[in-house]
């Protein structure tokens, strides 16, 4: 019996569809391997970094990996905003907050050790939480099921964020805003001082003035002055 | 899910480019530069005097100020990109309480405006 036409290409691409999958997934272990190697070393080396100007480098590459897991996940909004908030504007944030505390980072480096236990602790339960977390899927696949909200995979992560976010949790939302808020009038009411005796321009005030009040042309005779 | 991942194959591509252009301008010099290092030639030039502090001099915190009021716009974008992306879906309601966030920043950025805090004296 000839395989022909339709028939054939059904096969073929059914012959080829396994590795291209496994090629797929591969290149997904390599990149989600790539990423977590290079934030794990980014991670130790934010601590571990003798200048703190070079920690902070190092907090902004750890940013970008795991903006890339979050890629890997699945989870597109995550990773750009991880990108845009934190490594735009928070990194920036510290990178100010290490230049403006005239600390001796040297000093305060040597009773590190005094602190290693409650850090290791922490970092302890950390992992435990997350281990319980990922131990309940491992237990229980259906855990997925039973979320608040079923996760649809038909439509982008972006626009199921927008689908609840305005509309179901629009309190958590007005919230978020009237917090927003809070933050500015405090961040300006905490650092704002004018100085004094500083010479502001006044835009509206030049605007209105009128040349005629102010300039004025005379005809000088040579030799005489304005007198 | 793979789909979505080839979309950011341009992304990965310029990285690795990036980082190949990167790591060769950090390389090279190392490697065919002409080395003949002295103290004076390894010392901070600052003008022509002497360097006379740390270059991690404190800053004005007015810095700070800006750069929290610039984050907290930020964050108002942020907002608006999954509200942009479903806004069809999200009908009127969603419409209004979006409008009254951006309401409520206003507020706070009419006062910041008039607190002057925008100005640098």
């Amino acid at each position: 019996m000839a395989i022909v036409g339709k028939e054939r290409l059904q096969i073929i691409s059914n012959l080829t569809r396994p590795t291209d999958e496994r090629d797929k997934m591969t290149l997904t272990l390599f990149f989600f391997y790539l990423f977590s190697i290079v934030l794990i070393a980014a991670a130790i080396m934010v601590v571990a970094s003798r200048n703190p100007v070079h920690s902070v480098l190092f907090l902004i590459l750890a940013f970008f990996n795991a903006a890339g897991l979050f890629l890997i996940a699945g989870a597109e909004f995550l990773a750009m905003i991880l990108v845009i908030v934190y490594v735009g504007a928070v990194a920036v944030l510290f990178l100010f907050v290490v230049m403006m505390l005239d600390i001796d980072f040297a000093e305060m480096r040597k009773g590190i050790l005094q602190y290693m236990p409650i850090g290791a602790l922490i970092g302890l339960i950390l992992f435990l939480e997350l281990a319980l977390l990922a131990g309940s899927w491992v237990i229980l696949p259906e855990v997925a099921d039973s979320s608040v909200l079923p996760i649809d995979n038909s439509i982008s992560n972006t626009k199921a964020l927008g689908q609840v976010l305005y509309t179901r949790y629009v309190f958590l939302f007005q919230g978020a805003g009237i917090i927003l808020l809070i933050a500015m009038v405090g961040a300006i009411v905490l650092s704002l001082h004018h100085r004094s005796n500083v010479k502001r321009q006044d835009i509206g005030k030049q605007v209105a003035r009128d040349p005629k009040e102010t300039v004025k042309t005379v005809k000088v005779k040579s030799g005489k002055g304005i007198g | 899910m793979n789909d979505l991942l080839l979309d950011y194959l341009p992304i990965i591509i310029f990285l690795a480019l990036s980082a190949i252009i990167g790591l060769a301008l950090l390389v090279a010099p190392f490697i065919i530069a002409f080395k003949n290092p002295d103290p004076e030639k390894l010392s901070a030039y600052e003008c022509g005097f002497e360097p006379f502090n740390d270059a991690r001099m404190k800053f004005d915190a007015r810095f700070y100020l800006v750069a929290i009021l610039f984050i907290i716009f930020d964050l108002e974008v942020a907002f608006l990109f999954p509200w942009a992306v479903a806004f069809k879906d999200v009908g009127w309601f969603g419409f209004w309480s979006m409008m009254i966030f951006l309401a409520v920043l206003t507020i706070g950025f009419i006062y910041e405006w008039r607190k002057g805090a925008l100005e640098w004296d």
